[in-house]
């Protein structure tokens, strides 16, 4: 029941994008098509979860046993960091077609700051780690979600008459506006 | 001397407006929007970046030519890293209040892309003194931005301004201000305004210059 709990609360309720405000950038810049959204959030979501499992390791199998919690921040980035490298590393080499796919939005996720604030949610309400993982794939989730519907509105987007100050960047903000208060109306799920 | 003195100028301003991280490049909008809820939030973040900002800034400049190309983002990334660590600790000893308001955005400083785009697009190719002016100027625009939005927010959301009251008891606040939605729409509205403000100034072509 607490798994869920988090879920549903990391997925929809508090999703990261419409009500923690991580991963604006993405969201703004990709969000266009909703082919590339899928990509970009199924590549997301793997890394979150992969960076949430390895920051956790770090968190409490080294910063908390040798009080070193000052070197939180450094170490986390450097993990996040190292690992997406990795991650390409590893999928170019495995699979060439998932490497399509997926792989040029991994450099561009090291800078997506919903995978450090993931990191840093996890480790201040001090979750365990399976509450970590489903943390993190909940995460993931919800930024999909939130990119999808984005790119869905977007595309009809272009054929509409928007004013030509608004064009880009500002209706788009607009738009993320009302689907953040559309998305208020989960608040009622999860009480407290 | 003169046209030095121009150039110092320039880099300095060039943030507070035409390169404004927030309303011309839409950088840094994570921080931009999720502590803006009140104007003293948005300048204490403001302040924090810039600090961060500057010094990573000087330091990254200093390094430049030590620094292999290779390895550049992430020696910049864990330069940063440190002076945001310094910046959150600073806050979390002298203002706890504000602190915990900020809670996990003081840290995601590390990652907010106006630091690691001026370390990349101008500290590793300037002096340290031109960086820091550039940095300066950037730091100011993030903040002013920060904290125009912050009022503004607050001002519709709670009738007030940095905790002062302006607007009298006739007034019914709008809670969607302070709420997540309003920060996306009250961005939106300022881009999509200061937009029209310079399509309006670019369009009768200057006959003379200014």
């Amino acid at each position: 029941m607490d798994l869920v709990l988090i879920f549903l609360s990391a997925a929809i309720v508090n999703n990261f994008v419409l009500s923690y405000f991580l991963g604006i950038c993405p969201f703004l810049g990709v969000s266009n098509k909703i082919e590339k959204s899928v990509s970009m959030g199924a590549a997301t979501t793997f890394v979150m979860v992969l960076a949430a499992l390895a920051t956790w390791l770090i968190n409490n199998y080294i910063l908390i046993p040798y009080n070193m919690g000052y070197l939180q921040y450094v170490s986390f980035i450097i993990v996040i960091a190292s690992l997406v490298q990795f991650v390409e590393m590893f999928i170019r080499k495995a699979s060439p077609a998932l490497y399509r796919g997926l792989g040029i939005f991994l450099p561009l996720i090291t800078t997506n700051c919903a995978i450090l604030g993931l990191a840093l949610f996890a480790a201040l309400r001090q979750y365990n780690f399976i509450q970590t993982v489903v943390f993190a794939f909940a995460a993931g989730v919800g930024f999909t979600l939130a990119l999808v519907i984005m790119a869905g509105i977007r595309e009809e987007l272009d054929r509409a008459p928007v004013p030509e100050a608004f064009k880009g960047a500002p209706i788009t903000l607009i738009i993320a506006g009302l689907l953040a208060l559309a998305f208020m109306g989960f608040a009622g799920l999860i009480s407290g | 001397m003169a046209e030095n003195k121009v150039t110092l100028w320039y880099d300095f301003a060039k943030g507070l407006w035409d390169e404004s991280p927030t309303f011309r490049q839409l950088l840094g909008m994570c921080p931009t929007l999720a502590v803006t809820n009140i104007a003293i939030n948005g300048l204490a973040m403001g302040l924090a970046t810039s600090f961060v900002l500057i010094c990573s800034s000087v330091v990254v400049s200093m390094v430049r030519s030590l620094v292999p190309a290779g390895v550049r983002i992430p020696v910049y990334v864990v330069i940063i890293a440190t002076f945001v660590t310094l910046a959150d600790m600073f806050m979390a000893g002298n203002f706890p209040v504000i602190s915990k308001a900020l809670g996990p955005y003081v840290p995601l400083i590390v990652v907010n892309c106006i630091i690691l785009g001026r370390a990349e697009a101008f500290a590793s190719r300037n002096n340290v003194g031109r960086s820091f002016i550039d940095a300066l100027g950037m730091g100011v625009g993030f903040s002013l931005a920060l904290t125009v939005l912050g009022s503004v927010r607050e001002l519709l959301g709670n009738g007030s301004v940095f905790g002062a009251r302006i607007l009298g008891s006739w007034f019914e606040p709008w809670v969607i201000m302070i709420l997540p939605g309003g920060a996306f729409i009250t961005l939106g509205l300022m881009i999509g305004g200061i937009n029209m403000l310079r399509n309006r100034k670019k369009k009768p072509a200057p006959a003379c210059e200014v």
